[in-house]
This record gives C-alpha cells, sequence and structure tokens, in this order.
C-alpha cells in the first residue's frame, strides 16, 4: 500500500491505496466522492473527467500514485457556496442533462473548454472538442447549447470586471 | 489491472536505473495506452517508471530551423505551441487531432512512438519529417525507429528523451477517424523537406507506419493533388477490419494524401 | 396552467443533485462490511461445462467464497424467464430454453455467466477470478438466425429443435397474395434491421444485502422497474418472499430498455450475500455491458407492398426472421410480435396485411427491448419500402404518402391497434416547411457544384405506446398487467409527496409529476416532492419503458388527486361551512366560489390530521391511493426529415439538417420534450449511420467496447429543428401520448432514404458507414 497526498477542492486529503489502484477509484471510494464516474474501460466516454493540476483529465487511465501531490478539482468543488458554476447553471437553464451520469465530465469538460477557449467558441468547436465526451440521453443539442451559453455569460462577466 | 509497482523518477539517469532494475518494468509517460491496456489486463508490467516529472523531457526548443520536443511533451503543448506553428504548422494540427482533449492533456509524444500503434498519429508525422528520435543512449532515425506493429527499434530499457527536426519547407496531415475509436482509420503526412518529399502513411498498413514510393514520386516531379491522380495505392499490404477494408482504405489514402497536400499549401 | 404547471418550461428539480455530483447512483453505495463480486464468464459461444475447480481460488488473498451455479441451483433459485406468452400459428406455444442465473451443464454466449468470487476488492476478485480453472468442451456456435435456421446448424435448446422459438402471423395471409396477385404495381425489398446496444452511460450495478437478522433482503439495482423487478425475483426465481425483499432503484443512469430486465447479477448478488453474510456488490464494466446486456433490433425481412393504378396502398405482406439470441429475455417475444407487426399500418390506409414473424436462438447475447422496441423495425421496413416505391412509380415521396395517409379516426387497422386521434398532413407540412423542401433543388446544385451528392428523404412514423390496457395485454399473452399506481399525500403542513411506480432515470419525472400537481392544487413546485425506485415506500408499480410514464402513471396521479380534491374539498366546506359544491380550489387555496372566504391548503391538511373538527364520519388524514389502467394505447406520430450531403471521395456523410414535426398530444414540459426529442434522434441518427453490433461466425463478439461500437459524438449530429403538431390523445385524461422513443423510431429510415436519394442507389443497409456509402457510391456507377 503507498500513500497518496492530493490537494482536492482546495483541502489536503491523504489515503493508502495499491499502486494499481485508478485516480478515480481513489476518488470515488477513498475519499468518498462519488461524483466522478466510470462508465467505460478504454478511455473514451469521459465521464470520469476531473482537473488535474488546472487541465481535464480522464482519471480512469491515470493511477493515483501517478496524481499525488497533485491538484484536482471534481464536480463536488466547481460550485461555491451554493451558487452554482455558470456551466452548471447554463446547463440546467438549457436542460443539457437527463440522466445525470456524464454530466459530471461534460461539466468539468465545458469549464476546461472555456478556460482555453474562452470567448471564442462557436457550435462547431464546442462540437468538436466534446469528442472525448459521450453522452446517450441528451444527442447534445442542448448540453452545445448549455456550453455556448456559459461562454457567453463567462466572456460577459469578464469583460464587466475590465 | 494486475498488481504492479510505482516508481517515480527524477532525472532520465534514475529513471534509467530504476528500469534497469526491474527486468519486467516499463516506463510510464502519460500513460494514455499503457494504462487502459493494463486496465484489460493485456500487459502486466511488475514495475512502473513514471517520467512526468524529469523536468529535461519536458518541452520544446527550436534553433533556426532545427526543433527538438521533449519526450514527456503532451499533445495539447505540441498543439498550442505558437513558436512551433509558424515553423512548422502541420505537426501542431496533427498533435491537436490526437485523441481527445483530455487525453491531449496527458498523452506525450515519447509514449505515443514508443508504443508505435498502428493507428496513433505521431509515427506518420516523424516519418513524414524525416525526424530523429533521441533516447538515453542513441539518436535513431524515424526510417530506422518504427519497426511494425507496436515495434520500434527500441532496446530493453532504452528510452526515448526527445525528437528532432528540421522544419520542411511544406507539410501537411490529413486523417479520416475510425467512427469508434477516433484513431486513425487512414492518416497521411507530406512534407517537401531538404532531401526530398516524404509521404508517411499510418492507420492502413498491415505492418504499421509506411512510407509511399508512389505518392512521393508524383509529388517530386509536381507538389500538388492532382499530381497525385493518377497514383495507385495497392491494397494488398492494406488492413482489413471492421470498419473499413483493404480497398476502401487504399482509396483513403490517395485522399488523404491529396488533402494533406491541399492542407500543406 | 400558470408558470409551473402543465405546458411551461420548467427546469428540472432534479438537476441541481447530479450537477454538483450528489446523485447516488448504484454504484455509489457502501454499506458496512461490503465486498465486491466478479462474474465468470464464458469465452465461448456454445460449450459443455466438464468441470469447475475452484479450490486455487477459494485461497487467494481477499477471497471469501467462489460460488457456482450447482450451489445455486441446490438453494432451489429459479430459472430467468420470459413473460410473454406467444403462440406460433399452429397452436404450439412458444419454446423457452431453460436460462439458469449460473449455467450448470451448458453455456451458450459468450459471457453467459458461470461462477461468482466475491473478494475484500474488486481487483482480488478479478484475480481470483483467473485462478479458476473450468474445462470446457467446445461445441459448434451459431450467431447468425440464417445459418441457426439451416438444416444440421448447432442446436441451442432441446425444447426448440431447428432453433425455431415460434412461428407466429398476424392478418389473413390469402387476402394479402390475392391482393398482390391483382395489383397494378408491387414494390419488394428486402429489410435489415441492424443489432444494437443501448448502452446507457451507467452500466448496470446491483448490491445485494441479507440482514440474516431479519432473514431480509435488500436489492439497489440499476431498474427502470424495481417493482417487476421484486415480482419476478420472488415469484419465479424463488429469491425471496415479496415481504422480506426490498428493491431500491435509486438515480440510474439511463435505461433506453436494457434496465427492464431482470438480469443474472441481482439474483446471483442476493443469493451470494446470504451464502457468505456480506452484502455484495458488482459493477459491470463497459466490455461486460456490450457482453451481458440485452441488445436491440437485429431483423432481416422480405416485404412486399401492393398498390393499385391510383397508387394506393392495397397490401402490405411481411416475413421476418427475428434473433433472439441465446435465451428469452423477459419481454423478448413481444417485441417482434405485438410491439412490431401491429405497427405495419404505418400512418397509411392499407386494407389488407400479413406479417409472419419466426423468433429463432443463436449463440448471442438475449435480444430484448431497445428503445422503440419493435415500432422502430416496423417505422423502418414501411418507410423505406413507401420511398422505394414512390421512386419506381415517379412519385414525389410526400405525394405518395399523403395520398395514402389514414384521415378519419378512430381508424381500425388489419393488425389489432385502433388508431384514436392524429393529423399526419399536419406534421407532413409542416416538417416539409421547416426544411424548405422546396428550395431543395438549388441547394443540391450548389452542392454538386463543389463535388458533393446531396439527398433529402422523409419518414413518417407512428408508435403505440402509453403501454397499456391489461385486459388487452393479457389476452395478447402478458404475464402482467400494465397499469400504473400513486399516492398523494398531503402532509399536515401542506407539503405534497406523490408515490409513483413509474420510475425515473433521465426523462424529469421529479419536475414533470410536480408541475402536474403544482397546476392542480395550486401550491409551488418546490413544496412537492416526487418518490419513486423503492419497494418500501410506493406499494406498486409497473416502471418506465414504452413511453408509459406520461400517458399512463401521471393519468394514475389525476386520479389520486381527484380523491384527494374531493376530500379537501369537504374538509374546507365544512371548516368554512360552505357547501362542497361552492369550493374551488385557486392559487393554494380553497375558496367558497364567488366570496372571499378561504382556507390554504395547509389549514385544511392540519384540520385533517388533527382531526379537531371534521365532518361527521370523515377519516382523519389526506392520502389517497389510486390505480389506472389506460383504455387504449397512445399514438404518437410524426414527420422527420433528413438532408445530408455525401462525400464523394471517401462516403462520409454529412447530416446538413434533420427537422422533427411530431404529435405527442399535450405536452406537460415543452424543455423536457425536446431533450426526448434530441436523445432518441441521436440514438436512431446512430443506427442509421454508425452502431452495430458485430459477432464472428464463431459467435466472438468483436464490437466488445467503444473502440470498435460507434457510439455517436457531438461532431457526429447537426442541431436538430423540432416542432410540434398536437392533437389531444383522447384515451386518457391529460390528452398525453408519449414522447421518450419517437426519435429513435422515425429517424432510421429518413437518414436512409435521403443518403440512398444522394448517391443513386437504393441498396443500403444500416449502419450506413462511409465504407459502405463509398462502396455503393461505386456499385451505382
Amino acid at each position: 500500500m503507498t500513500k497518496v497526498t492530493l490537494t482536492v477542492n482546495g483541502r489536503t486529503m491523504s489515503g493508502e491505496c495499491e499502486d494499481r489502484t485508478l485516480l478515480v477509484h481513489f476518488i470515488r471510494e477513498k475519499l468518498g466522492l462519488t461524483g466522478t464516474h466510470v462508465g467505460c474501460d478504454t478511455t473514451q466516454c469521459g465521464a470520469c473527467v476531473i482537473h488535474m493540476d488546472g487541465r481535464s483529465v480522464k482519471s480512469c487511465s491515470i493511477l493515483a500514485v501517478q496524481a499525488s501531490g497533485s491538484t484536482i478539482t471534481t464536480i463536488e468543488g466547481l460550485a461555491s457556496q451554493g451558487e452554482l458554476h455558470p456551466v452548471q447553471a447554463a446547463f440546467k437553464e438549457h436542460h443539457g442533462l437527463q440522466c445525470g451520469f456524464c454530466t459530471p465530465g461534460m461539466v468539468m469538460t465545458a469549464v476546461d473548454m472555456i478556460n482555453r477557449h474562452g470567448g471564442s467558441l462557436t457550435e462547431e468547436k464546442v462540437r468538436t472538442e466534446l469528442d472525448g465526451n459521450i453522452c446517450r440521453c441528451t444527442g447534445y443539442h442542448n448540453i452545445v447549447k448549455a456550453i455556448l451559453a456559459a461562454d457567453a455569460e463567462m466572456a460577459s462577466g469578464r469583460q464587466a470586471a475590465e | 489491472m494486475y498488481a504492479t509497482s510505482y516508481h517515480r523518477a527524477s532525472s532520465v539517469e534514475e529513471a534509467v536505473q530504476l528500469r534497469s532494475a526491474h527486468e519486467e518494468g516499463k516506463y510510464l509517460s502519460g500513460g494514455m495506452t499503457l494504462i487502459s491496456t493494463m486496465k484489460q489486463r493485456l500487459a502486466a508490467p511488475s514495475d512502473l517508471v513514471d517520467l512526468r516529472h524529469i523536468p529535461a523531457l519536458r518541452g520544446i526548443s527550436i534553433e533556426g530551423r532545427r526543433v527538438k520536443i521533449g519526450a514527456a511533451t503532451p499533445h495539447a503543448d505540441v498543439a498550442a505551441s505558437q513558436e512551433l506553428r509558424a515553423l512548422c504548422p502541420a505537426i501542431c494540427d496533427l498533435a491537436s487531432h490526437i485523441g481527445d482533449p483530455h487525453v491531449r492533456q496527458m498523452g506525450t509524444i515519447g509514449g505515443s512512438i514508443a508504443n508505435n500503434d498502428p493507428a496513433a498519429d505521431y509515427p506518420a508525422g516523424l516519418l513524414g519529417l524525416g525526424a530523429t528520435i533521441v533516447t538515453d543512449r542513441r539518436s535513431i532515425s524515424a526510417d530506422d525507429f518504427f519497426v511494425g506493429l507496436f515495434e520500434t527499434a527500441l532496446e530493453e530499457g532504452e528510452m526515448v528523451t526527445a525528437v528532432l527536426f528540421d522544419a520542411p519547407e511544406k507539410a501537411g496531415y490529413a486523417k479520416f477517424n475510425n467512427p469508434a475509436s477516433r484513431f486513425a482509420m487512414t492518416g497521411v503526412f507530406v512534407a517537401k523537406t531538404a532531401s526530398g518529399v516524404r509521404v508517411a502513411v499510418t492507420g492502413a498498413g498491415s505492418d504499421g507506419v509506411f512510407r509511399h514510393p508512389g505518392l512521393e514520386q508524383a509529388l517530386t516531379s509536381s507538389w500538388s493533388a492532382d499530381a497525385l491522380a493518377n497514383v495507385s495505392v495497392d491494397p494488398s499490404s492494406l488492413l482489413s477490419d471492421l470498419h473499413a477494408n483493404a480497398e476502401y482504405r487504399a482509396n483513403l489514402v490517395k485522399v488523404m494524401a491529396k488533402r494533406a497536400v491541399a492542407a500543406a499549401g | 396552467m400558470g408558470v409551473e404547471g402543465i405546458g411551461a418550461r420548467v427546469t428540472r428539480k432534479e438537476d441541481k443533485r447530479f450537477l454538483t455530483g450528489k446523485g447516488r447512483y448504484t454504484d455509489d453505495m457502501t454499506v458496512p462490511g461490503m465486498k465486491y463480486a466478479y462474474f465468470i464468464r464464458s469465452p465461448h459461444a456454445h460449450a459443455k461445462i466438464v468441470n469447475i475447480d475452484v479450490s486455487a481460488a477459494k485461497s487467494m488473498p481477499g477471497v471469501i467464497d467462489v460460488l457456482d451455479g450447482k450451489e445455486l441451483q441446490a438453494d432451489g433459485i429459479g430459472n430467468l424467464i420470459c413473460g410473454w406468452m406467444i403462440h406460433s400459428k399452429d397452436g404450439s406455444p412458444m419454446k423457452m430454453g431453460a436460462w439458469r442465473p449460473l449455467a450448470i451443464d451448458t453455456v451458450r454466449y459468450v459471457g453467459d455467466a458461470v461462477a461468482i468470487v466475491v473478494a475484500d476488492t474488486s481487483g482480488e476478485a478479478r484475480d481470483a477470478a483467473e485462478a479458476v480453472v473450468i474445462d470446457y468442451d467446445v461445441l459448434p456456435a451459431v450467431a447468425d438466425v440464417t445459418a441457426a435456421m439451416r438444416a444440421g446448424a448447432p442446436q441451442l435448446h432441446p425444447e426448440a429443435p431447428g432453433n425455431l422459438i415460434f412461428d407466429w402471423q398476424i392478418g389473413d395471409p390469402d387476402a394479402a397474395d390475392r391482393a398482390i396477385a391483382s395489383a397494378a404495381h408491387v414494390t419488394e425489398i428486402d429489410i435489415v434491421n441492424n443489432r444494437l446496444s443501448p448502452n446507457p452511460m451507467e452500466p448496470r450495478a446491483t448490491l445485494g444485502i441479507y440482514d440474516s437478522a431479519e432473514d431480509h433482503y435488500t436489492c439497489y439495482t440499476t431498474s427502470q422497474n424495481p417493482h417487476v423487478a421484486r415480482l419476478v425475483m420472488s415469484a419465479f426465481y424463488n429469491v425471496a418472499p415479496e415481504n422480506k425483499l426490498r428493491v431500491i432503484a435509486p438515480d440510474v443512469g439511463g435505461g433506453f430498455g436494457s434496465k427492464i430486465y431482470i438480469y443474472p447479477e441481482e439474483i446471483v448478488c442476493l443469493w451470494a450475500s446470504k451464502k457468505t453474510n456480506v452484502p455484495v456488490k458488482w459493477t459491470s464494466d463497459r466490455t461486460e455491458a456490450f457482453l451481458t446486456d440485452a441488445h436491440g433490433r437485429d431483423h432481416i425481412s422480405k416485404v412486399r407492398m401492393a398498390f393499385d393504378a391510383d397508387h394506393r396502398i392495397t397490401a402490405l405482406k411481411v416475413d421476418t426472421i427475428a434473433n433472439l439470441g441465446a435465451y428469452m429475455s423477459l419481454f423478448s417475444s413481444a417485441v417482434p410480435t405485438y410491439l412490431y407487426a401491429t405497427l405495419l399500418s404505418g400512418q397509411y390506409a392499407i386494407p389488407t396485411i400479413h406479417a409472419n414473424v419466426r423468433t429463432v436462438y443463436t449463440n448471442t447475447v438475449p435480444v430484448d427491448a431497445y428503445r422503440g422496441a419493435g415500432r422502430p423495425e416496423a417505422t423502418y421496413l414501411l418507410e423505406r419500402t413507401i420511398e422505394t416505391a414512390a421512386r419506381e412509380l415517379g412519385l414525389s415521396p410526400a405525394e405518395l404518402r399523403r395520398k395514402n395517409f389514414i384521415r378519419s379516426f378512430p381508424y381500425q387497422t388489419p393488425v389489432i391497434m385502433n388508431y384514436d386521434a392524429g393529423n399526419y398532413e399536419a406534421s407532413l407540412d409542416a416538417a416539409m416547411q421547416a426544411a424548405d423542401w422546396n428550395g431543395f433543388s438549388a441547394r443540391r446544385a450548389n452542392s454538386e457544384a463543389r463535388g458533393k451528392k446531396r439527398g433529402i428523404g422523409m419518414s413518417c412514423y407512428i408508435e403505440a405506446c402509453g403501454i397499456a390496457p391489461s385486459a388487452a395485454v393479457g389476452s395478447l399473452g402478458a404475464g402482467v398487467g400494465l397499469w400504473e399506481s400513486a399516492e398523494v399525500r398531503v402532509n399536515a403542513v401542506g407539503t405534497i409527496e406523490v408515490l409513483t411506480g413509474s420510475h425515473s432515470h433521465g426523462q424529469g419525472h421529479e419536475t414533470t409529476f410536480a408541475q402536474l400537481v403544482a397546476g392542480r392544487l395550486g401550491v409551488p413546485i418546490e413544496s412537492i416532492n416526487i418518490v419513486h425506485g423503492d419497494t418500501d415506500k410506493v406499494q406498486m408499480g409497473m416502471g418506465t419503458y414504452g413511453s408509459r410514464s406520461g400517458a399512463v402513471g401521471m393519468s394514475a396521479i389525476v386520479k389520486a388527486l381527484d380523491k384527494v380534491e374531493a376530500k379537501a374539498k369537504k374538509i374546507a366546506a365544512h371548516l368554512m361551512e360552505a357547501s362542497e359544491e361552492d369550493i374551488v380550489i385557486e392559487n393554494g387555496e380553497l375558496k367558497v366560489a364567488g366570496t372571499d372566504k378561504a382556507v390554504p391548503w395547509f389549514q385544511v391538511a392540519l384540520a385533517s390530521y388533527t382531526a379537531h373538527n371534521l365532518p361527521s364520519g370523515m377519516e382523519p388524514g389526506l392520502k389517497e391511493t389510486a390505480f389506472y389502467d389506460p383504455s387504449n394505447f397512445t399514438f404518437p406520430a410524426g414527420c422527420y426529415i433528413a438532408e445530408v450531403e455525401v462525400d464523394p471521395e471517401t462516403g462520409e456523410t454529412d447530416i446538413i439538417q434533420f427537422v422533427a414535426a411530431d404529435d405527442f398530444g399535450n405536452i406537460i414540459n415543452p424543455l423536457i420534450v425536446e431533450g426526448q426529442v434530441h436523445g432518441g434522434l441521436a440514438q436512431g441518427i446512430g443506427q442509421a449511420l454508425l452502431e452495430a453490433v458485430h459477432y464472428d461466425e464463431n459467435g466472438q463478439l468483436l464490437t466488445a467496447s467503444f473502440m470498435d461500437y460507434a457510439m455517436p459524438r457531438a461532431d457526429d449530429l447537426p442541431s436538430f429543428k423540432l416542432s410540434h403538431q398536437n392533437t389531444p390523445c383522447p384515451s386518457n385524461p391529460l390528452g398525453i401520448k408519449g414522447c421518450g422513443e419517437a426519435g429513435a423510431i422515425g429517424s432510421p429510415p429518413a437518414l436512409i432514404n435521403a443518403i440512398t436519394d444522394a448517391i443513386g442507389n437504393n441498396r443500403l443497409t444500416m449502419p450506413a458507414t462511409s465504407m459502405k456509402v463509398w462502396q455503393a457510391i461505386h456499385a451505382a456507377h
């Protein structure tokens, strides 16, 4: 067993695990943060997307020991003081989720996408950037709409701040 | 996944030493293929030597037209490098189409070429550019490096540290995705380099990435998509699978070559 | 009506928990002492089990126990069953082969469960599974229906000679033959409906908990119908009597049919929990999902459609072979019969229809209902056939359809269904207008100028939803009634709980059901809780599938609300010393009509529970239960149009636009209805362009992960153009028809009609992959 220490959603957390333990299982089972999901075995569906050191990654394809020492944000860490993050709010407003299973990965992906391309997203770009996330319920229509709306909202927020 | 032991190296020397201490060990870079393979119990390394925390392996440096990409540089960094894009946009475009955004933020160039998946993008890029693969012990030309399916010239315990290439005069990459895996069903990289035209094909060959002399000759005589119209691509050495048979892949090789030339300008 | 009532675009109440990672799915459940199960599955499509040696595995680290089918049988656990009896046309009952939860003598598909390891961690369970030595005597296997029907084919079950499960028919074969013989034109076509894997994003999972002190079982499971699961596990599988078995389906991450059925894993984990005296959790991985979740579709059909000289359809004759896999899954027999052939009239007045359906065993995972279930097969067949006929007759596809539309209702088809309402022309017109059908030729010319091939195609679908009138389905062989139940509880301080037997796994019932109650009682939506998915909380229910939760589930709530309102009015009248007939419900109050006298709901509720001052003889409390059994199916219908551009160099299809014009009857929440259509369209487009399950000739599954099974991604799809042309359904109190499956039913033929139009070759099977389209282009020239 190896001790893994992570800063998760702003708090330092440690746990013991086998070296073969995947980061997603460490987060779900050792840290009790079950918002991050597993939907495939082949690094494709994106239900497990989290942010590691500020970048979106698939936590099903990273060992917990590999991540030790890093800073992690999961879906549980996105809302602050009960206020939904603008991406979460946009998903609700535009019905960008149905069964909710792919949703945490979709939201974390959208936040990363806006971090990288903020203000310049188009429908085509959003669809391309969703290459690593599979949803079976929504046909992506309202996910795309929600991400574009969140991007616009956040861009206007940035402008107002300047 | 079978049980394994993890080691984190902070220098190339330490990594090589850790690896040599474990006969059944493997280097672990971004892990985007290796961890997946281990999850399916198709690989069972006793030990993993993590290369992601070796600063010397990461980053892009450019001197004149000479480009060096550290082996542990993630695809996303290659895709986003403005300096590299100014010299060789084709390799940035290629990197921006590997896997998906999350895979690109973990996966590395060294990991990709050391694995040499027959449908991976970088092998076509490096073979097309006539790149040199630098390891902890020697330099290997791309022509010698990519040997066959998942097979390279790397010796036991040998580690890729960087890739080197001279920016070509022109280059382009066009890829037709497998609809399920999103790997290249066929990807073609074309380059007009100082030492001549090179055309490298991934995703299609039954023996992995390969150069296509017929396409190279045609582009040597005239660098244009139209010049490829009468080149024939022989399907007999191409892959057939659920998604594409050899005849269809032969067609895609030609069509992607044309589009790569168009992209190269 | 009102801002939160019926018809309002209310954002979903359930979203906050899903968006913040607080959803609670089965795999999220952890209980003290819980251990992990790994199922050992057959690697062979067909084999005799000679010996199972678990001795080495039992001593592996962390292993609690390794259990096999003989032990399960010794404990009296029963076989899995199919709950819908179909009789062949010779009167003989369907041939149901034995399906053991853990195979004992014979395995019949790759993935058939053989034994279970219970261990401290999932990794240890899997490690130990590799140490179990199973000796198989491999038998010849058959995966393809045509091959399975040939003389000398490997035989799966002794009960079913020739692998034939039943040979069933509907309609008059002789009348159809006569009409075809005297027709002015007959269109003949072979239709293949590809085999699909449902792939909800949440893989199946179950947690079995045996409490030895109470001799009681709890089963957390990924189910669309927990009550049906409890019923079947009690009545047929002998797991535990109903009063000793609690089934909880918490948040469920999509179902699409695949989570209707009771699979071996729930049964085995409950039994193993008692055997090992620890809670046992199993979570499927994606490859296991491909191997063991019931697949969908997989039909081949020969079709003949006859026309008179005036281009009116005079007869339809269909011969279908359906692959049901290695065993008969729970509703498998109903799908290619009563959910399929009864819809073969489509939107058209066809005087004579005959369908013959043979169902066949193969060494593949069982096939059962998948989103649409039978109705997509009927629609694809009909809409490809009529499109082909239009091309043969030189008519526009709209003209031929329009000529044959049913225009007066109710309409009795020759295949059982009685359509109650509809306006097919309205949807056709709306779709053609939204798609700018008349401007297509200019757009096609523009594409041709760019070296691309452009095509347009339509599909006019009908489905039977609101499943289903109990007596009717009982007479057709169903083993259960298909009513729904509801309970409305007005709490003492006026908050409201609605208990329903429907189950939401993405459909948004917590919002739409609350909208109904909010609108009726005039109370805020936040004060209403929808409770579902737990057999200890909700008395009984039949679950969610077949677009039944609105039409049937909400109708049950309406009935319960009627009773609650009636009692509340009595109490209010008593409190205000008014006449019961004068009480009206408005804005959360019970008022005496035409006066300013009013009491709020909470006061009526409190009065009902304090019982200090109730009408003489009235029982305390304000809680009512109702069961609603529908009087008919409902018949959603619509017209879909796809416009595509094909790249002739690669065969790649780009969907330029996709238009859906639907008639769903009355709509509770347009936001949610649109979402249902979007999702259905994506699955239908997936079937048409991308998705296919492939087995090799030895029964090995070639598409066992997302690496080989192409799931639709965001960049495969366009944004969709939707509209509604609603005719209220006369068969239920809310006028609802249902919307959950339409998208998946109507879209595949529209796409294939468009692509074949683009490439000028009508011979194209689903999925129309880029390779197949490229080949079809070359075959055409």
